[in-house]
Order: structure tokens, then C-alpha cells, then sequence
């Protein structure tokens, strides 16, 4: 089976005045159902791969492929194509549209896809929310939640069209502990459903430790790329 | 579609305060402009109604526009001659029997044949240039509204013996003559007769109302000592438009030179035309200050939401559509102001309507002339419309092509 994504000698170069380097040769496949943890340094290329991958960027050099097609290619809207039906984003800040309820929030991306009828759009979302926790609170507005419960939301919109890949970038950097096991255990969670995977770029080494494989960046480039099946041992003890 | 409007609006919403100043100047500029076009066009409408109710619609003279083609040109096609003018001493519409039967075979109005004679009206030892035109009343009433104009007597008057004459109250004024009196009337040949007066116009042009003077057809022709003679020819059309290609054939069947109403008044037409071009670039250039309202707020708006935009764009949504948002929320404010700019117009020139004024110079105007026009509001709405769609597409175009990236990294 064809990855889910897959960055082949990947490279890419801001080009300032003196160019700068962000990430450089990196080979990396994510098959689906994986949890993966993308750590490193400040600097160190992370979310720029996170980027390439979610073809928010295109790289310099080498190519993404997005269920084994090549996207280098593709023009800009088939690229936000892809976004919309195969990729959801989360990122460290929620970044939900203050002036929609939660509701509307999460419904944005099935509303652009239009594939479900209105009803269908808001029976869906609702039933996302209250997976997530947030069923009294689907018609508020995001800033009466909490952060942690802001974060779910982004969690929920990316889940909205039900895409297989799910990148997020430190989306629990801005949380407190208690909210951070909140949002992992769901990311966590979502993984291995239906073959989701989720690649999550983390400071948290601890969070790092527990997700299936851990892919280390120095300087923008891999400098490990580590296994493990610690997740599964550890879904079991949570169950 | 919807769902791009829907975010538009919201951020239409969160700008309340400056959306109302920006609809503001648009209603303004379109309300204004309305207002402004319906008195400009009000005004022109009525000066060329009263010019074409005052003056065949074509008229032609026994004058020739260039040189009469001599017969050695028309018999030798190698003969060419130049330095002829047209003659000095019109000789009159030859056979105007046959003109005006010729005429009246296709010409969709009325016709009426007079002589003009310049001369000088003498009252009490005061002299005024005029210009008499003989006519045969009958005919006359058809081709011109004078009858409309009579304040006192009247054309079939004249029909009553002996040298009468219809003058211009103005005329008469200055004569000091009135009803029943005798004026002088001498022609440029020599020959004068004492006309008497019975009949008073008043047109409320004052060339016409100070100058002409009408009398019998034969009367004039005696003045001028050409029996029989012709020298104007004037039609009245059913619809004044056609006056141009009526001129221009009867041009060309009879020869002689056939001006319509609206080259006689090239001038003031194209002043008006002239006017016209300034009104709507005066137009256009409040709509684009309005428009700069506009581009202001909606590039606010794109800067302040420049997170929403990245966000946007994350999820999936095209450049395409991040623009039809930032333009959607220009042609709203356009479109709003439009709206309400056009109830203004409206009220505007209602309002206008109701003032009431008095002149006794060129023309008579009782109240301030205005027009209601659709095409007037259709060219100010849209162009507030396109204005608005335009201001708002630069910043939007701007925001859609931003890198989400470089934002989510700003951000974070």
C-alpha cells in the first residue's frame, strides 16, 4: 500500500539574501495509521517539514507524494483540493474563526468540500464535538472557551472531512499539562482509526516517547528515525 | 458560495463603525450624483424641447452649401473650376410649387413655404432690426407652436386684409406699440409699408421674442418686390430625431441647403455634450474617492484578518476564494451604498423638483428642471458597484496570494 505521504529527498531554501536552509534531503514516508512524533531544536526544520508535507510549501528540491501521486505539479488549487479532502491541520495556536460558534467552526470545512446537505453538515460536526467533549459547548463562541477546549475545536475541525492524514504543530505547546493529555489522548486516539495516521511536531519529549515513531531532525535533517510499540501497550493500559 | 459571503459579512460586522462611513461615502457620491444628473439632464431636456417647439425642425433656404456645379462640369467630365462661391443675391426656392409638392410626397410631417426679408421696424421714432418671414397662416400653425405662444390676437388674423403683422411682445415693448397700432415695416429693398398690429407672441426666446415679426405670405413678398418668391421652407416632424436624414434628403433632391434643428444648434449641443462629459468625470471621480473609503477598509480588514486568511487556506479554500471574500465585502458596502445612494438621488431630486424659479432672460423657467431617468441611476450604481468590486478586489488579491505559511509562522 502506498504511503499515505511521502517527502523524497526534500529540500527547501528561503531565499533571502543569504539563503537559508530549512530543511534539507529529507526521505520520509508516514503509512497510514501512525502515530508519528517529528522532534528536534528550535530551528531544526520541524514544522517547515510539517509544512512541505501538508503542501502548505512546496520544497526547493525533491517531492511530496500525497498517497503515492506526486503534488510538485499540481497547481495551487489542486493542492488546496488535497488539503480540504485529505488533510487535516492543527496547530500550536487554535486559530478558529472568532466570529463562528464552535458549531460553525467545525462545519467550515465540510461547507467548502459540499458534500453533505446542510443537516448532514451540523449532525456531523455535532457528533465530532461531543467525541471531543464538547457537546454543551457547540454554540458558544471560541473565546468563551478555555484553550484547552479551543484546541479540541481545531482538533475537530481538522477531523471535519473525515481526512486520512492529520498534521499538527505543537498543538500542545500553549496548554497547560492537564489540557496537553487531553488533546494528545484524543490525537493519540484518532491515529489507527480507519487508517488515520496523525504526525504531530513536538518540544514534549515525553509525548514523543509514547507515539509509535519518533523522527529526530538536527539542522533540517533526519537524524533519527525510531520505531517503537509503545503506543499500543500503553492504549492498552488506558482502556 | 454562501458560505463565503457568510464570512464576508462577518468581517463586515466586526467593522461596523468604519463599513457605515465607507457606505456612507458611497451613498453620498451616488446620491449626488443623481441628484446632479437629473438637473443637469433636466435642464438640457428642457432648453432643446423649447428650441425645437420654437424652430422648424428643418428648414431650408434658397442657399447653396458650395458652388452650384456649373454646366460645362456637368456636360464635360474634364472641366474643373474653381473659386466660385455661392451666389450673393439669393434669387429665391426656384419653382416652389414643385419643391413643396415634391416635398410633401414624402416628408413625414408639415410643410410651410415663407419668405424671410430682413428689415426695420419703425414705431414712433424708434427703429429695431427685424426680420420679417412671410407665411400663409394655415400652413404656419402646422409647422410651428406659435399659436401656443400668442398672448393677444392671432396668426388668423392676418388673414383679415391690408398689410397686419403678429410681433413679439419683447418687440413690442421696445416699440413701444401695442395692439391695433401701426408699425412701419421697411424692407432691406427700400420698399416700406405700415403694417398694423394684430397680434402679440411671446415665445420666451428673446432673440425670436425681440426680432420676428410675421405678416401674409404676399405681404412680404411685396416688401421684398418678389412676386412670387420663396426663400424658407420649413418642416415640422412628427419626431423631431428624424430631422438630420430629412434634411439631408430634401438636400439632396432639391439642392438647396436643408438645415435641421440640430445642426442649427451644433453648438449648444455639443456644449451640452461637452457638460455631459464633465458631470459623469465629476461623477467618477467622487465614486473613486468613495471607492478609496472602500479599499481602505477592506485592506484593514485583510491585514487584520490575515490569520484567518492562512487558516482559510490550510483547510483548502482556493486563492479564488479568499479573493471573492475581500471583493464580496467591497461590493457589498458598494452595492449598499449604491441602494441607498439611489433612494437619496431619488429624494434628491424630488426635492429639486419643488423649487420653484423666475427668469425673464433666455428662457422662462418656473421651476428647477429635473429628469427622472433610470439610465441615471443604473450608470451611478454601477459605477459605484464596479468601484467598489475594484477596490476591494487590490487588497483581496494582495491577501489571496499571501503564503499561509509565513502568517502561521508569524503567529506561532
Amino acid at each position: 500500500m502506498a504511503p499515505l505521504v511521502e517527502a523524497r529527498g526534500v529540500t527547501r531554501v528561503l531565499p533571502l539574501t543569504v539563503p537559508v536552509t530549512l530543511v534539507e534531503g529529507v526521505d520520509l514516508a508516514i503509512g497510514p495509521g501512525e502515530l508519528v512524533a517529528i522532534t528536534g531544536p528550535s530551528g531544526s526544520g520541524k514544522s517547515s517539514l510539517l509544512y512541505l508535507l501538508g503542501l502548505l510549501d512546496s520544497p526547493t528540491e525533491g517531492e511530496v507524494l500525497i498517497d503515492g501521486a506526486p503534488t510538485h505539479a499540481m497547481s495551487t488549487d489542486q493542492r488546496a483540493a488535497l488539503r480540504l479532502e485529505r488533510i487535516g491541520f492543527v496547530f500550536q495556536f487554535h486559530f478558529l474563526l472568532p466570529e463562528f460558534s464552535v458549531l460553525g467552526n467545525v462545519a467550515i470545512p465540510m461547507r467548502r468540500l459540499g458534500r453533505l446537505a446542510p443537516g448532514d453538515i451540523e449532525a456531523r460536526a455535532a457528533s465530532i464535538l461531543t467525541r471531543l467533549g464538547l457537546g454543551d459547548h457547540m454554540h458558544k463562541r471560541p473565546d468563551q472557551l478555555s484553550g484547552g477546549q479551543r484546541q479540541r475545536v481545531a482538533v475537530a475541525r481538522a477531523l471535519a472531512n473525515d481526512p486520512p492524514l492529520i498534521l499538527a504543530d505543537e498543538p500542545t505547546g500553549s496548554l497547560d499539562s492537564a489540557a496537553s493529555e487531553q488533546v494528545f489522548e484524543i490525537l493519540a486516539g484518532i491515529a489507527g482509526q480507519a487508517g488515520k495516521s496523525v504526525v504531530a511536531v513536538t518540544h514534549d519529549i515525553d509525548m514523543a516517547e509514547r507515539m509509535d515513531r519518533r523522527v529526530h531532525l538536527v539542522d533540517g535533517r533526519i537524524v533519527s528515525d525510531e520505531r517503537r510499540s509503545t503506543r499500543s501497550e500503553g492504549k492498552e493500559a488506558r482502556t | 458560495m454562501r458560505l463565503l459571503l457568510e464570512i464576508a459579512l462577518t468581517h463586515i460586522r466586526g467593522r461596523a463603525r468604519q463599513t457605515v462611513v465607507s457606505v456612507a461615502g458611497v451613498t453620498l457620491g451616488v446620491g449626488f450624483a443623481i441628484g446632479m444628473a437629473a438637473l443637469m439632464q433636466g435642464s438640457q431636456d428642457e432648453f432643446v424641447t423649447t428650441l425645437i417647439d420654437a424652430m422648424p425642425h428643418v428648414q431650408i433656404t434658397d442657399e447653396t452649401r458650395t458652388p452650384r456645379t456649373q454646366p460645362a462640369e456637368r456636360i464635360y467630365g474634364a472641366v474643373e473650376i474653381h473659386g466660385l462661391k455661392p451666389r450673393d443675391d439669393p434669387r429665391g426656392i426656384l419653382n416652389p410649387v414643385e419643391a413643396m409638392t415634391g416635398l410633401r410626397s414624402w416628408v413625414p410631417g408639415a410643410i410651410s413655404a415663407g419668405l424671410r426679408v430682413s428689415g426695420v421696424a419703425r414705431y414712433g421714432g424708434t427703429d429695431r432690426g427685424v426680420s420679417i418671414l412671410g407665411i400663409e397662416p394655415a400652413d404656419e400653425l402646422q409647422v410651428s407652436k406659435v399659436a401656443e405662444d400668442i398672448i393677444a390676437g392671432g396668426l388668423s388674423d392676418l388673414v383679415g386684409g391690408g398689410f397686419a403683422a403678429v410681433i413679439g411682445d419683447s418687440l413690442a415693448e421696445r416699440l413701444g406699440a401695442g395692439m391695433g397700432d401701426s408699425i412701419r415695416l421697411s424692407a432691406s429693398t427700400g420698399v416700406a409699408r405700415n403694417f398694423k398690429i394684430v397680434g402679440l407672441f411671446h415665445t420666451g426666446v428673446v432673440a425670436t421674442d425681440e426680432t420676428l415679426v410675421y405678416v401674409r405670405l404676399k405681404s412680404a413678398q411685396v416688401l421684398a418686390g418678389r412676386q412670387n418668391a420663396v426663400n424658407d421652407i420649413r418642416i415640422r416632424l412628427g419626431d423631431p430625431d428624424a430631422a438630420p436624414a430629412v434634411a439631408a434628403r430634401a438636400e439632396e433632391l432639391l439642392g438647396l441647403k436643408a438645415v435641421s434643428w440640430q445642426e442649427a444648434n451644433e453648438s449648444i449641443l455639443e456644449a451640452f455634450a461637452v457638460r455631459n462629459i464633465i458631470m459623469y468625470t465629476v461623477v467618477a471621480a467622487i465614486l473613486v474617492v468613495a471607492g478609496f473609503g472602500i479599499f481602505n477598509i477592506v485592506s484593514i480588514i485583510t491585514h487584520e484578518k490575515a490569520r484567518d486568511i492562512a487558516i482559510l487556506k490550510s483547510i483548502g479554500f482556493r486563492e479564488r476564494d479568499v479573493r471573492i471574500v475581500f471583493m464580496a465585502e467591497g461590493a457589498v458596502m458598494g452595492g449598499l451604498g449604491g441602494a441607498l445612494g439611489a433612494l437619496l438621488g431619488a429624494a434628491l431630486t424630488a426635492y429639486m423638483g419643488t423649487i420653484e424659479f423666475e427668469f425673464r432672460e433666455a428662457t422662462e423657467v418656473t421651476h428647477l428642471p429635473v429628469t427622472w431617468n433610470w439610465i441615471h441611476y443604473a450608470i451611478a450604481a454601477s459605477l459605484a458597484l464596479v468601484t467598489a468590486a475594484l477596490a476591494g478586489y487590490l487588497p483581496a488579491r494582495k491577501a489571496a496570494q499571501g503564503n499561509p505559511v509565513d502568517i502561521i509562522r508569524g503567529a506561532t
